[in-house]
């Protein structure tokens, strides 16, 4: 720590400006917004009294979309946890020399556009495509069967988008696990399943927690898997959103809808991590 | 240990590993599709969907669909700018963070998390309400999408920037002190040689983050069009194989930069 008593805080400052001025100020904007009353007078606009009722109208009308976003988050955050936690043990335990190159290759596809790689899915999984055609064969899909506009399609969507988001947390916290604790396991009779299941997983907890928050929480958000990859069957609480702001216009019930989902979101984070028991993160 | 064991243990440790990989070769599989398509000649074909023939015509005629170029350009000066400002607003604050003690400096490093852990449609749609509640509804272009870059790129360079820092050994400049550096000077000979790579780090994650950015942007922006809200506004028509082009340049060039950054790490870590 240095001298200068004020220096910290005038370091601080004009980042801190800013992401109070556009980031915390905005919440409360999102609040007032979302208390508007849509059929405020003419003469008064829109800001006559505080209408509570958006948020029930809201639910009442968006519940569908709603839940199917936390399901389908929930699902997708679940495969993302096997698929990442196995490429995580594999870089970290027995990739060697090869580590830094293979951590560089899991961020690389990250750098093409979200929107690119999102819409290359639609081809691989197209109706006539390889995967369809192979599945068809394999008489696991039905032969008018079809992954696109299915939720399938949409959950393999988030899947590939939030991958990195879980893999990298697990790593740095399965990189920190003294590989000699897992010999003692060995030495002490331990099967490697059972030194895996007593040792590593408590061991990595932390990357658990937080690989799980990084991936549920922006995939409960996301609409673009949902819009390119579904169909309006598979819709999310992100495209309701969205429409009702950019195209609708109704302010008022897209801000309730964000706010319940914030809260939804805050909420099972809270309770998450209180489960979890992880201190590190709060 | 018997043959048998020693069979079964070779394969349990590589097929943890041929796992791995597999899913790293998931990963790519998109990115190759991107790739092929980059090279579709698809002019005879409205199905856009599926390889029909090679060419090189994409790559030579990159700028072909209407408006394509203008909104990477647009993109790219967004990103520049957004990088630029909140770099060097997140790097003091990662020195502020790291190096000095202050009231409210735990609080502070929980407001840095929050923009990570917040589902971009409720950032997006509050800045919007701000925009909105400040009379700026009809005049969302340029300057709000730079702000609302600037806002979520803040937080991911804080973060990176403090990491580095904080693996830091603060002898180095105890040493420099010790040779009568003046407190500047060591600074700049000491102090900022070993962090830069991981405020280039920062910048290069910032500029992916804001050129690629689309749901707070599409929210923000008005009728101003970025690369993604040109790739969302023709995935409905089905899109230009040109797009596939601007994927892959992308790639590279961001796989060349990431590389090239981790190799002077390594360097000065080995100096």
């Amino acid at each position: 720590m240095r001298r200068g008593r004020f220096t910290g805080y005038w370091l601080m400052l004009p980042a801190g400006l800013w992401l109070a001025l556009f980031f915390v100020i905005p919440f409360y904007s999102l609040l007032a917004t979302s208390l508007f009353d849509p059929q405020g007078s003419v003469l008064t606009g829109y800001d006559v009294d505080y209408r509570f009722a958006n948020f029930v109208d809201a639910l009442q009308q968006f519940w569908e979309p709603l839940v199917r976003s936390l399901w389908y988050a929930a699902v997708a955050t679940a495969i993302c946890l096997v698929l990442g936690y196995v490429l995580a043990y594999a870089i970290a335990f027995k990739a060697g020399r090869w580590r830094t190159l293979l951590l560089v290759l899991v961020i690389a596809p990250f750098f093409t556009s979200f929107l690119v790689r999102t819409l290359s899915w639609k081809l691989i999984l197209a109706d006539d495509g390889f995967v369809v055609d192979t599945l068809q064969f394999l008489q696991i899909l039905g032969d008018d069967g079809r992954l696109l506009a299915t939720p399938v399609a949409v959950i393999a969507g988030l899947v590939y988008n939030f991958l990195p988001f879980m893999v990298l947390p697990l790593y740095a916290s399965l990189e920190k696990i003294d590989g000699r604790l897992i010999e003692a396991a060995g030495d002490l009779y331990a099967s490697p399943t059972r030194g895996f299941l007593k040792v590593t997983l408590p061991l990595s907890k932390p990357g658990v927690v937080a690989g799980t928050l990084l991936t549920f929480i922006p995939a409960a958000g996301d609409y673009i898997n949902a819009a390119l990859l579904g169909s309006p069957n598979q819709r999310m609480v992100g495209n309701v959103i969205q429409n009702l702001f950019t195209s609708t216009g109704d302010y008022a019930t897209a801000g309730a809808l964000s706010v319940i989902l914030m809260v939804i979101i805050v909420a099972m984070v809270m309770l998450y991590i209180r489960t979890a028991g992880t201190e590190e993160l709060v | 240990m018997t043959g048998l064991q020693r069979a079964g243990r070779w394969i349990g440790e590589h097929l943890v590993l041929a796992a791995g990989l597999l899913v790293l070769v998931y990963m790519f599989v998109p990115i190759a599709v991107v790739m092929l398509m980059s090279f579709n000649d698809n002019s005879e074909s409205r199905n856009v969907y599926a390889f029909r023939d090679f060419t090189w015509s994409n790559w030579a005629n990159p700028c072909r669909p209407d408006g394509m170029c203008e909104a990477v350009v647009r993109s790219i000066e967004i990103g520049l700018l957004a990088t630029l400002v909140a770099t060097i607003l997140g790097s003091l604050a990662a020195f502020a963070l790291v190096r000095h003690d202050f009231l409210g400096r735990s609080v502070a490093n929980t407001v840095i998390f929050l923009p990570m852990a917040s589902p971009e449609i409720v950032m997006g749609s509050s800045l919007l309400a701000l925009f909105v509640a400040g009379g700026f509804g009809g005049r969302l272009g340029f300057v709000t999408i730079f702000i609302a870059h600037v806002m979520f790129c803040l937080s991911f360079v804080i973060v990176t920037v403090k990491a580095r820092l904080s693996g830091l050994d603060q002898n180095l400049e105890q040493a420099a002190m010790d040779l009568y550096a003046s407190e500047w000077t060591t600074f700049w000979r000491v102090t900022f040689p070993l962090v830069f790579p991981g405020v280039a780090a920062a910048a290069l994650l910032s500029f992916s983050l804001s050129f690629d950015d689309f749901i707070i942007t599409n929210l923000n922006a008005g009728q101003t069009v970025t690369f993604p809200m040109f790739v969302w506004g023709v995935a409905q028509r089905g899109i230009p194989m040109q797009v596939n082009v601007v994927g892959t340049v992308m790639f590279l060039i961001s796989l060349f930069l990431v590389v090239g950054n981790m190799l002077v790490t390594r360097k000065r870590a080995a100096v």
